[in-house]
Formats: structure tokens, sequence, C-alpha cells
């Protein structure tokens, strides 16, 4: 294999190995570092092409911001900043992480604020009227059926994912603010009703514990199960899929279910940290799923499915939480890190565009 | 229109790698300007590359394309257009949404102040379709047309924007044999008035018939370019394939000792399938021929659950089963390949391994559901070496597989169930003669082991090389029956009443 004569980055580019090619394209590597469409690194016996850019740049990047906001600002790498930063993005992540399978499986969920306010007011409703045992359940429960809503929508009316959860999005908005008169709190005066959102488990916030788990679990079940498996096919050809004997649908649904009952999981969460329940959509409600599907997109799963993992997500929205908590420490203002979280999702999402582009 | 300039290609040593691996290597061609000029050579030699990159839709990573004597470095088909070199091919369609006239025109619109002028439009559409005896609507929506008028629209537009070299690739794949000679008689009208064509195909008979010269590639690599006259179809496929492959006969032996396999009665769905009754014994491959909507793959797509029906029964080995969806119908003991691997049957993005046990994971999982890596990788290899996939590594992607070889993990998935019926709906398409001869060995073998095959096929030869018992469709009916070997005629004469190289 030769050098690309052309110094023209686009050319170079052309050398690419196809997706399809990592695996075969490892065993004929050759043993020297050599420079083709990539970088090379001396004394590393790998060749580094845009396709490796592609997978896990992500990685990189995300080292490269930590080691800076390490340098930058003394109080960044504490334990309890570290930790508080996990705390922080533990809702959005549970829903980020859950709605990675509705995404590779190759559909869009838009309704994740909506689902997350009303299982929050609903959750809290319970507690309030039935006992604050009974929030639980109904959080997750209330989550899970819109979740089916949104997947029967999506499957058996065919309406398109994006338009229905926005559709129904909007419905169960105005659900949760019908059921808390306007927007205003309902408010359990139980201390048990705040254990999960307040409460921490060897110095570490249970919210925080419930998202790792929870990702951890998913990223298992993507990557090791017959389940997971499925979720790839569905959204790499859906019609294969099917003549090779799935049912489809079912896949499809049960993606909407897990990603509305982790909606309705980040709800009680957020009820419980602030005590009280609110159909408010200017809070996180109004932007959960715009920051959970950029943690998505950031990390490398592609939005039209088929490719993408759970781990990806988990770094693309503490990506997002750190860029938040590391300008906060700098004191940058609060305009500025929209700007750069902006920049940065076009930017992973324009790369990974252009190296899939160059391969097909 | 220009009727006098002609125009010539050059390539100059021109290399193209995709992964690692070259699909073309320092290859030089002149192509004489007004002329035909075939490009041959099995599936991955790199014929389609090298259509490709004349007609801008492919870079090339070395060499030089000169036209007239000037360097040209195209980055677009558009940029191609502009010089005069439009490209036809099923991959590149035109837009699907807007009607027959404003595709033909678009971009090109008469226009007078920013308004299009469309009395005018309609006058130079009139002139267009007078001056090539085609009947086109031009009003009609483009998606909605069969393959061989959008054909029709992508040559109207090709002459509209006075092209001066169209690159052509498999063309007549799709089209029936009455279109694919429209087609040459619209081919040879073109050249005779200067237009040069560049001919990718597959079918050498049709190259022999065509061309001026002939350009054979072997594995990304030129092996010569000759005059059309000093070929013959056994020459090209020596070139091809540097050793010669035969045609293989199967020998067929009678099957009306064996037991009923497929029993389909009276199956119908309006419109479309006509009370189909058919019967497959174990051992026995039957072969469905018919023109294309004649409801072959239709009927394919009914008895394997992916389309619905109205009426009818469908038996496995003598037990009825309710069929609702292809997962009823594997279970019922049916494997099916679907006609167009690409859309229906494989997983590009995905390894050889995840397309093989999609099907069945639960097979190689346990019984939580977690698969077992190792147990999929064995099977995968058992099935990989079963079908002959080349390289049969379990952990690469199909995107980086040839069409032969994809269609050989298709298969792979096809028999992860060991099924009892394999329906298999152009087997062979777009494949190369080695593999579609390795995929015939395999059919057969599979037949000899009691598998009960149905096979469809555009190609009459795959059929009547195949078939125990060939089943003739008209009009979502089976019209004729006929016992192994027919003659090609009879066959040909019954599903569409006149002579041709394909009945599709």
């Amino acid at each position: 294999m030769t050098a690309p004569t052309d110094p023209v980055a686009s050319d170079s580019l052309a050398a690419v190995p196809e997706p399809g090619n990592q695996a075969t394209g490892a065993a004929t590597a050759p043993s020297v570092p050599v420079r083709i469409g990539g970088i090379a690194i001396p004394g590393l016996r790998i060749r580094v092409t845009p396709q490796h850019i592609r997978d896990y740049g992500i990685i990189v990047f995300a080292a490269a911001l930590f080691l800076y906001f390490t340098v930058a600002s003394s109080t960044f790498l504490t334990t309890n900043n570290l930790l508080n930063i996990v705390y922080l993005n533990a809702t959005i992540g549970i829903a980020a992480v859950a709605v990675t399978f509705t995404i590779i499986a190759g559909n869009f969920d838009l309704s994740l604020g909506s689902i997350f306010a009303l299982s929050e007011v609903l959750g809290a409703w319970a507690a309030v009227h039935w006992g604050v045992a009974w929030d639980f359940p109904v959080a997750i429960g209330s989550g899970a059926v819109m979740g089916l809503i949104n997947g029967l929508l999506v499957t058996k009316l065919r309406v398109n994912a994006f338009l229905a959860t926005l559709a129904s999005g909007l419905s169960f908005g105005g659900i949760a603010v019908g059921v808390t008169h306007g927007g205003l709190l309902i408010t359990p005066t139980n201390t048990a009703f705040t254990f999960i959102g307040q409460h921490k488990a060897g110095g570490i916030w249970d919210s925080a514990i419930i998202f790792i788990v929870l990702a951890v679990v998913l990223q298992l079940v993507l990557a090791y199960t017959v389940f997971g498996r499925h979720l790839y096919g569905v959204g790499d050809n859906r019609n294969a899929a099917r003549l090779s004997g799935l049912k489809v649908d079912r896949t499809v649904i049960t993606t909407f279910v897990i990603t509305g009952a982790a909606c309705g999981l980040a709800g009680l969460i957020d009820s419980s940290m602030t005590g009280s329940g609110t159909s408010s959509q200017t809070g996180l409600a109004g932007q959960l799923a715009l920051l959970a599907i950029a943690g998505v997109a950031l990390g490398g799963t592609s939005i039209f499915g088929g490719v993408g993992s759970v781990w990806r997500t988990v770094l693309g929205v503490l990506m997002l939480g750190m860029i938040t908590n590391g300008f906060d420490l700098l004191a940058v203002a609060d305009y500025w890190q929209n700007i750069i979280r902006g920049i940065l999702i076009i930017l992973a999402v324009a790369l990974s565009f252009a190296v899939d582009r160059r391969n097909s | 229109m220009s009727t006098t300039a002609v125009t010539q290609l050059r390539l100059v040593s021109i290399g193209k790698r995709y992964s690692g691996t070259k699909a073309l290597d320092d290859v030089s061609v002149e192509v004489a300007g007004g002329t035909v000029h075939a490009l041959v050579g099995a599936n991955g030699a790199g014929k389609s590359t090298l259509g490709k990159i004349i007609g801008g839709v492919t870079r090339p990573d070395d060499g030089e394309m000169f036209i007239d004597d000037r360097p040209v470095r195209y980055t677009s088909p558009n940029e191609a257009r502009t010089d005069g070199i439009a490209t036809i091919s099923q991959e590149l369609s035109p837009m699907p949404h807007m009607s027959v006239i404003e595709n033909v025109f678009f971009g090109i619109e008469p226009r007078r102040a920013g308004l299009v002028q469309f009395r005018q439009m309609r006058r130079q559409f009139d002139d267009l379709i007078a001056q090539w005896g085609f009947s086109l609507n031009p009003h009609a929506q483009v998606g909605a047309l069969r393959t061989a008028d959008v054909q029709k629209v992508e040559i109207l537009r090709a002459v509209a924007t006075d092209s001066r070299v169209i690159v052509m690739d498999e063309p007549t794949s799709s089209l029936t044999s009455v279109e694919t000679s429209t087609l040459h008689r619209m081919i040879r009208a073109l050249r005779d008035r200067g237009t040069t064509i560049i001919y990718v195909s597959h079918f050498l008979d049709e190259v022999l018939d065509l061309a001026d010269t002939v350009t054979v590639l072997r594995s990304g690599r030129l092996v010569r370019t000759a005059p059309a006259a000093d070929e013959t179809e056994e020459s090209l496929v020596a070139g091809m394939f540097g050793a010669a492959a035969a045609a293989e006969h199967f020998e067929k032996r009678p099957h009306s000792s064996a037991p009923v396999v497929l029993d389909v009665s009276g199956l119908s769905r309006k419109g479309v399938l006509n009370d189909i009754s058919l019967q497959i014994r174990s051992g026995e491959i039957v072969g469905l021929a018919g023109l294309i909507g004649s409801g072959r793959s239709e009927l394919a797509r009914a008895i394997s659950g992916a389309d619905p029906v109205d009426s009818g029964t469908i038996a496995v080995d003598g037990t009825v089963r309710h069929i609702r969806s292809p997962a009823d119908a594997m279970a019922a003991g049916m494997g099916f390949l679907p006609e167009s691997r690409k859309d229906d049957g494989l997983f590009l993005a995905l390894s050889l391994a995840a397309n093989t046990t999609f099907a069945d994971l639960h097979s190689v999982a346990s019984r939580l559901g977690v698969v077992r890596r190792a147990t999929e990788r064995a099977k995968t290899r058992e099935l990989l070496d079963v079908t002959s996939v080349q390289p049969p590594n379990p952990s690469a992607k199909v995107v980086s597989l040839s069409g032969g070889n994809q269609q050989k993990v298709l298969f792979a998935r096809g028999l992860l169930r060991s099924p009892r019926v394999l329906i298999l709906d152009e087997p062979t398409r777009g494949v190369d003669v080695a593999a579609r001869a390795a995929i015939h060995r395999l059919i057969n073998k599979l037949a000899a082991e009691g598998t009960a095959v149905l096979l469809i096929s555009s190609e009459i030869e795959e059929v009547l090389g195949l078939a125990h018992r060939v089943l003739v469709m008209r009009r979502g009916s089976i019209t004729r029956e006929f016992s192994a070997d027919p003659p090609m005629e009879d066959v040909m004469e019954a599903a569409f009443g006149l002579g041709g190289r394909t009945i599709a």
C-alpha cells in the first residue's frame, strides 16, 4: 500500500476502509506505521483512519476536554465535583441511555420531556392521594404507558416517529398542566418522597447510582442479548429484519416503552429532588428531549439507526455536563456554553456524515 | 443538437481503492468518439467503478482522464453532466415525485425572466418524443413508472441536455427482452448521431451484439480492449475469469414418489394472485417462470408470509399452517430469499455472523437471551462453509463482500433453521459467473438432501438448468406446467408468446 501522492485532505480520505472492513483491515494492516489518509502515530503499530476518528474520536475529545478543565481549574478534578457532574446529569442521562435504544432501532422520540413531566406529576399526585409508596410504580408505569402509546402510533398507525412523538408530547404536556391546574406544584409532605432525589449511598447520590446502573444494564443488553441484536437489525434494515422472521413492531414498541419508563423514572427522581411535582415546561422538561438526543448524537450514535451504543450516550451526556460544569468553574458566561455545545454537536455529526459518505 | 462533434475519451492509469483492496489498478482505456464501448468483467472486476469514474459519480485515487485531450477531474455527476457526460444507472434515480417532463428538463427549463416557459417546454418535449418514437406521458409521476420508462426519461434527459457521452450501467438488468431490444435500437440511433456510449453489462450476448469495442476487466486490472468483432462469448468469459467457466448441467431425477412437502391450494390476492395451487415434493426443484408483473415474486412473498393473502391454504408436510407473517412461515419450516438482497435481505452495516444468525438468534443464545459469541461464530462458520462464502470471516461486515458472496450470506441465513421448503427469488441476480455456478450447485445439493425448492428467476437458462418442473405464471395465474428440461421456446411462448433471451 502506498501513500496517496496528493496531499489534499479530501483525496486522502478516499483511501479509508469501508465500515465493513474494520475487522479484516486489522488482519491486513502492515506492521509499520503507514500514512493512509489519516494520522500515523510513530511507535504505535496501528494506523488511524477517519473511520477510527469517527468511531473513537469522541473518547479522545472527551479526554482532552477533561484534561483542559483539570489544568485550568483547581476544583474540577475533585471527587465531589466529578460526582456532582454525574448527579446533575442523572435525569438527562437516564432518558438519554433509554432513547438510545429507540434511535438505534431507527426511530426517534421527541416526547421525552413531556413524558417526564406527566409521569412526575402523576407520581406526585399518587403520592399525595394514595400514599408515598404509590409514587414509584405510578411514575414509571405511566411513563411506560405513554411509551406504549408512542410505539403504537409509530407501528400500528404508521405515523412517522418524529411527528408522532412531537404530537403525543404536546398532548402529554397538556395533560400534565391540566392535572396540576395550570402548572401549580403538587407537594407531598413526606420525607420518604424525597429519598431517591436527596439521599446519598456511600457518598454518592442515589440518582447518580441509578443512572450508572441503568446505563451499564442497557449497554449489556444492547451488546450481548438477542434483543439488543434485534435493535441493530431493525435499525439497519427493517424489511430484512421482518423477512428474517422478527416481529419488528413488537421490538419497536418495546424500545418506546423502555424509553417511556425511563423518562418516568427520571421524572420521579426530579420530583424527589425538589420535593414536588411540576408540569412546568420552563425547567428540565422543556429541554429534556433536546439535551438527551444531543447527548446521543454527540456520542456518535447514528440518528438514522443501526449504529451506536449506550456507552457513547453516557460519554455524550457527561461531556455536555462537563462543559457546563467546567465553564461554570472558569466563570465563562452561560451563553458561551450553549454556543460551544452547539458547535460540538454539529462537528460530531458532520464528521460522522463525512466519513460515512466517503465510505458509501 | 450537435451531430458532427464526436467526443473521445482517454483514461490513463486509473486507480481506485476501496477498503485496502484495489477496485481498479492502472487501467488505461481509449474510447473512440461516436462508438458503443462496452465494459465487461465479473462482479468486483471494476467495470461499474470505471463507469462511475467516467460519469463523475466516483473519484479516482490515481490516474487521469481526458476528454478530447483536455484533462478533466470531476467531483460530482453534475460536473460531468455540464461537460456533456450523462450517467444512466439504477442507483442514480431521477426525482420520483416530479413528473416526466419536469425530470427531463430539470435545471434546463426554457425560461424567460426567471419564469418557466411551460408551453415551450412541452413543445420541446413533444419534439424529443417524436424524434425517438417513445410513448411517454409527460405528466406521469416518475416514481410510479416502470424501470424501462424511467430509463426512457433518463435517455430523454441526456439527449435534452445535449450529452455527448452516455454511461449506461447495467441498463437491461430489469428489462424484458422487448424493452431490451428497444433500448438497443435507441443506443444505435444515438451512436449514429455521434454520441459515445459507455455500456457496462454482464450480458455478453448483448455486448457482442451492440458494442463496437469491448474492454475486459479482471480483478480491477485491464485484460484487453479489442474490437467486438474479434470476440466471442467464450473469449470474453475466458478473459473475465482466466480459466473457462462452463455452465453446469444438472441431472434431474423424477420425484413422483417423494412425499409432498409444500402444498399450496387456492391462494388468492385480489388483483395480484388468482387461485394459485401448487405442490412441491421433497427433493424437487420447481421453477417459476413468467414476465415481470405476472405475479412470480408476489406468489413467493405470499407463500412466505411477506405479503398478505385474501384466501387459500398453505400446508407444509401435510399440516395446514396459518401464515400471516414471515415469522409464521419460518416457524412452519420455510426459508425465503427475497429478490433484493440490499432492500429486503441483508444488514449491510452488520457482521456476517449477525446477518447469518439473525433469523434465529435464540438458537445461539442462553435461556436468558444472552448471545453466546463462541456458539454463534461456530454456527456461522459452519453455514459460511456450506455456502462457500469467501472470506468466511464471521466478524467482517457484509458491505465489504462482493455481490456473489453477499448472496451466499443470504443463503447461509436461509439455511440457519434447516428449512423444509426454500423459496428463492432471483437467487443469482447481480452475481458473477463463478458465484452463480456455486449457488446453482448449492441449490442442487440442498434439493438432493430433501429440501423442496421453489425457484424464481428472470433468466430462463437458470430455471431450465435447475428445475425438475417448470410452472409458468401469467397475470397472477399459473397457466402452464412443464416437466423437466422443456424446450426453451415453449416456456417463453407460454410466458409471453415472443422470443427473447430472458422471460423477465
